[in-house]
């Protein structure tokens, strides 16, 4: 009798649990629902739809052609294509190692503790990163301008006889962008590392400039393998970044006094971004664009992957 | 002996500080300064750091040619809804994930970690027939869509709810509080810090994106400021002085923003990785 009675509590008691439990599942999904709705179409969709959109041919407007990897092996042949991807490798070798190396040497300046002022400087530092990038753009497009621009009035007064074209300049229009680039993001790097400085107890730099290291030496066998870290973080973090670069490059070489194309002059800062933009929304070639963008996809992920790898952690923050 | 070099050293790093910040501020200087003189001395050579015939009629020019009242209204009304939105949902599917057990829970998260590598620039082409297929073009809602979900948020509060004692929300679930009201007023209070990081990461995001305005808005009803301020370059492109007001007031926003919000910044680019 007993047996049966505890029994049935038991039972009722499970189907309470049972449902406890389903309530409580309910209210996840309730918690998730709004985001995954929108996950769904805006990030989930449209991630599968570039991949089945880079097998057709379509120009947006007429109706959509299979057409198997024949935009993939168009690519191979397009001379603009292997253009755009040597164009932003330029900018991803050029940007990234000066934007880490000024970021740091920054970081560590400010993190001496005997320095005054500390503050203003990381403000001063900072500014570019908090400057809208269309009027930073436009102040830089201006500065290079070959004849009355600041930049070759200073290289003037240091004794350049002959200045380069910047922006007309198909050698140096790149380095222009670029300049502007890394003026933009050092600011970034730096309060980034100077993060990462924080984490280290003070007491391990400390014990080796007692035991006699030099700073130079304190700095690569103490400081930097304890910031490695940060230093992978913010490597992958400016690769991406260049990889995807768009506003500078679009801002900076289009308008102006010359009525310079997006990209030119003669697609010598065709970065990859603005290839993809170029091929959609300019030449109406929306899967070709599309297989393209596949390709800015696996770039990213193989650095992404990279990074993963190296760091043994799925994420360091 | 050693002080002296010391003190060399110390001296050289003040130094090579200042130089460094004069290349930082050279452009601001430069536009600020080129804002308030006439053409021709904007043209000069060597230039003029401080304006010898200061003038307004730059500001006056651009503010009777370009309408940046309302650029700067879709501006505000984007960003602030696009940061509504990520940080709502963001906040619930982070408590979601990280407090709830559920069937299919990893297997969403894993999900939305992966798409963290696909970046917007592989996505554009099918967000702008989606764009096309609901008649967003040249709205604001065109230019808000693509933006109202951030993984990258939801992942951070995650994160940050992970933090959270679970003893606290199962006390409060034992004295019976509902778990609309536990996540209310529980959790919600206590990564005010990371939502204060996403809030201001998202609107100062939302408020630069320039390649999907650029893409969706063909006119004034629907650009913001960094596109209507590039759209009123091309149509004014030689006349610099305009430009540089234009660009002085097109920046000015975000640097209130900063100098007032300073701290939580920098702060929050230390404590997220994200990118301002």
């Amino acid at each position: 009798m007993s047996s049966v009675l505890s029994q049935e509590a038991y039972g009722r008691m499970k189907t309470l649990h049972l449902n406890r439990r389903v309530r409580m599942w309910l209210w996840a999904y309730g918690f998730m629902a709004p985001s995954l709705i929108l996950f769904v179409l805006i990030v989930l969709y449209p991630s599968i739809e570039a991949l089945r959109l880079s097998l057709y041919r379509w120009s947006l407007f007429g109706s959509k052609e299979f057409v198997g990897l024949l935009n993939y092996q168009r690519m191979l042949r397009d001379p603009l294509f292997w253009q755009s991807i040597r164009v932003t490798l330029i900018w991803t070798i050029g940007v990234v190692p000066c934007v880490m190396v000024l970021g740091l040497a920054t970081a560590l300046a400010l993190n001496q503790p005997w320095l005054m002022g500390r503050g203003v400087f990381r403000t001063i530092y900072f500014v570019p990163v908090m400057t809208s990038i269309v009027a930073s753009a436009f102040v830089w497009r201006w500065l290079f301008e070959p004849t009355f621009g600041v930049v070759n009035w200073i290289l003037r007064q240091i004794g350049v006889a002959d200045p380069p074209g910047w922006l007309a300049s198909t050698t140096w229009a790149l380095p222009a962008l670029m300049i502007a680039g890394i003026w933009k993001q050092v600011g970034y790097a730096m309060v980034l590392f100077l993060a990462g400085l924080q984490t280290i107890p003070r007491e391990l730099k400390e014990a080796a400039e007692i035991d006699g290291a030099s700073p130079w030496r304190t700095f690569w066998h103490v400081t930097l393998p304890l910031l490695n870290p940060t230093v992978v973080f913010v490597a992958v973090i400016l690769v991406i970044n260049a990889f995807r670069v768009f506003s500078i490059p679009y801002v900076m070489t289009s308008g102006g006094f010359t009525y310079l194309t997006p990209g030119g002059p003669l697609h010598s800062t065709r970065v990859f971004v603005l290839h993809i933009y170029d091929l959609a929304w300019k030449q109406f070639d929306f899967g070709y664009g599309a297989a393209n963008a596949i390709v800015l996809l696996l770039m990213i992920m193989t650095v992404t992957l990279i990074q993963l790898r190296i760091l043994q952690r799925p994420f360091e923050y | 002996m050693s002080i002296l070099r010391h003190s060399i050293s110390r001296g050289m790093i003040y130094l090579i500080l200042m130089a460094g910040s004069v290349g930082m501020l050279l452009p601001l200087v430069w536009m600020t300064s080129s804002a308030f003189k006439p053409l021709h001395e904007v043209m000069r050579i060597p230039p003029t750091w401080i304006p010898e015939e200061p003038t307004l009629d730059n500001f006056r020019a651009v503010f009777a040619q370009f309408p940046f009242g309302r650029y700067f209204l879709n501006s505000l009304i984007t960003s602030s809804l696009i940061t509504l939105s990520v940080v709502i949902t963001s906040a619930m599917a982070g408590y979601a994930l990280a407090r709830f057990h559920f069937p299919g829970r990893d297997f969403l998260f894993v999900l939305i970690l992966s798409s963290l590598m696909v970046p917007f620039q592989t996505r554009m082409i099918p967000l702008y027939q989606l764009a096309i297929r609901f008649h967003l073009q040249d709205t604001l809602l065109g230019v808000m869509f693509p933006w109202l979900v951030d993984a990258f948020g939801i992942f951070l509060m995650r994160q940050f709810m992970m933090t959270i004692p679970a003893d606290l929300v199962d006390a409060a679930r034992i004295d019976g509080a509902s778990e609309l009201r536990i996540f209310w007023t529980i959790m919600l209070p206590l990564v005010r810090p990371a939502i204060a990081a996403l809030a201001i990461f998202t609107f100062l995001g939302s408020w630069e994106e320039f390649l999907w305005p650029l893409i969706i808005t063909s006119s004034d009803v629907s650009r913001t400021i960094p596109v209507g301020l590039q759209f009123f370059s091309e149509q004014y492109g030689t006349n610099v002085h305009w430009q540089m007001a234009g660009a002085l007031i097109a920046a000015l926003p975000m640097l209130v923003v900063f100098f007032v919000l300073q701290r939580q910044i920098i702060e929050g680019i230390a404590l997220t990785g994200m990118k301002g």
